[in-house]
């Protein structure tokens, strides 16, 4: 019984789809040994599943990480399918907005992400990925986004270090479960050189200081968006995938 | 705030920590997993490797290293040490690596600092530099682990690396390296006013005012040391309450 690995196990997936070679976390098969097997058995089959969306580019391994960690066993998957019929989606993003949008496009996934906030699935979009959620991006050229959000995409003032790289505080400006057990303005990790500029501030629910006050976190129903990467910020960032998870899986 | 970051670095050789002076005479300062995790616990805003063995096996060696660091450390990691291509920066950061650290394959082909900038982000290009005084304010690139002078001078190749997409310094003082006096502040400074890109000050703690002095003197925006904490002279924790009473800013939760 306990050789039946569930078919879209992260460690499955990362080997077969991005070529990822990374054996199943300690911590996860000791979790599964524990369990009755009948009770296993049912999990396998009834358990909420997390994608992790593979277009292509972005930091999947420690999104991964971060939530087999956590105790989960996340998917990580370009299929267009699985990524729709997942009960919570991660979708990550490291490098530039254009061609990040022009990778989401190619693969199919520009669509899936539209149609995931239409059916009100939980997201957690996070860096460039929470970036192209606005309407347009003037990293390298104007580009067109989403358009989930209004505003636009812009690049840092100069004057200070860019990227802005390093640990930078985040005050909350919602109240929400998602913050539960992190205190206002913890430090969270960031690297960026363009930041999002919402044009409907009734989604912003957090803000940093770099120079100027730029909107670190948007929240919009179902729909959860960090500049930083909680994958990268230590125990208060485990936290906050851990709050959204409780949220999204209840 | 931004805060400064407080970085460990650890020398990985063969699967071991070592420390060594002036790149050489190496010691032997444990097991990289077990110590990533506990600077981990401890507070510390990012690690680096050095793999400073970096013959085609022990870089096997260190894929594995990296792949268990990155299952239980979530702060960023930036491994460095014998990488030439733009498949040796995939595999690493496939493997868990937020950035990776290039030196001497830098100097000889400028262009992977492009290439790699274009396909994986700036932000994953570091470049290492590894300056041994030449003069008056001038310093000159040293490749191959520190043993190999280039008569190129050190601050035309960073201007020119951050050009083709270097998106952070790490900068070593060879002089200062391992002897525990001090960073080389004038270098560091130097090249913070130089660069619009963050720089990591490396090579010479030995105390915790000297990296006061590196993040204050020297205007660096990060400090990376070894020794100091290997040896467990002081904490992490230590090193930021210092900090943080001498008003600089720091992460302490």
């Amino acid at each position: 019984m306990l050789a039946l690995t569930p078919l879209y196990t992260y460690a499955n997936i990362i080997n077969t789809v991005s070529g990822f070679h990374i054996p199943r976390c300690r911590s996860y098969d000791k979790k599964q040994n524990s369990l009755p097997l009948t009770f296993l058995s049912i999990m396998n089959r009834k358990s909420k599943t997390i994608a992790v969306i593979n277009y292509g580019a972005g930091n999947l391994g420690s999104v991964a990480n971060a939530l087999v960690k956590l105790g989960y066993s996340p998917v990580v998957t370009s299929s267009i399918a699985e990524v729709l019929n997942a009960h919570a989606v991660f979708l990550p993003g490291v490098g530039a907005g254009g061609d990040t949008m022009k990778s989401l496009e190619v693969s199919g996934m520009a669509a899936a992400v539209l149609k995931l906030v239409e059916l009100q699935r939980p997201l957690f979009a996070i860096c460039v990925g929470m970036q192209v959620l606005l309407s347009s991006t003037e990293e390298d050229g104007e580009h067109r986004c989403l358009g989930i959000i209004p505003g636009k995409v812009r690049k840092l003032p100069q004057g200070l270090k860019v990227p802005h790289m390093g640990w930078n505080q985040v005050r909350q400006t919602v109240s929400h479960p998602v913050f539960g057990g992190i205190p206002d303005n913890t430090y969270f990790y960031f690297v960026h050189s363009y930041y999002a500029h919402p044009g409907d501030s009734s989604a912003v629910a957090g803000v940093t200081e770099y120079g100027i006050e730029f909107c670190s976190m948007l929240i919009k129903d179902n729909l959860f968006a960090t500049q930083f990467h909680p994958e990268k910020s230590g125990e208060a960032g485990l936290r906050m995938y851990s709050n959204f998870l409780k949220y999204a899986l209840s | 705030m931004l805060t400064k970051r407080i970085i460990p670095c650890l020398d990985v050789t063969e699967g071991r920590v070592v420390k060594g002076t002036s790149f050489t005479n190496l010691r032997d300062a444990g097991d990289p997993v077990e110590q990533a995790a506990f600077y981990y616990g401890e507070g510390a805003d990012e690690l680096v490797f050095l793999d400073i063995g970096a013959t085609p096996e022990a870089r096997d060696t260190m894929v594995h290293v990296v792949e268990k660091v990155a299952r239980q450390v979530f702060v960023p990691l930036c491994v460095g040490g014998g990488l030439r291509t733009i498949d040796d920066v995939r595999r690493m950061l496939q493997a868990g690596a937020d950035k990776v650290s290039i030196n001497t394959a830098a100097v000889q082909n400028p262009g992977l600092l492009r290439e790699g900038a274009a396909i994986f982000g700036r932000q994953c290009m570091v470049l290492a530099v590894d300056a041994r005084r030449s003069g008056e304010a001038a310093w000159e690139v040293c490749t191959h682990g520190g043993r190999k002078p280039t008569g190129i001078n050190v601050l035309d190749w960073i201007r020119e690396a951050v050009d083709l997409g270097a998106g952070e310094i790490l900068l070593t003082s060879w002089d200062a390296d391992g002897h525990r006096s001090g960073y080389d502040n004038e270098l560091n400074r130097a090249v913070s006013e130089l660069v619009a890109v963050p720089v990591i000050a490396s090579g010479g703690a030995g105390a915790l005012d000297h990296l006061y002095q590196a993040l204050s003197i020297g205007k660096a925006d990060a400090v990376l040391a070894a020794s100091i904490f290997h040896y467990r002279e002081y904490s992490i924790r230590q090193a930021k309450e210092y900090l943080a009473a001498k008003g600089i800013p720091v992460r302490l939760q």
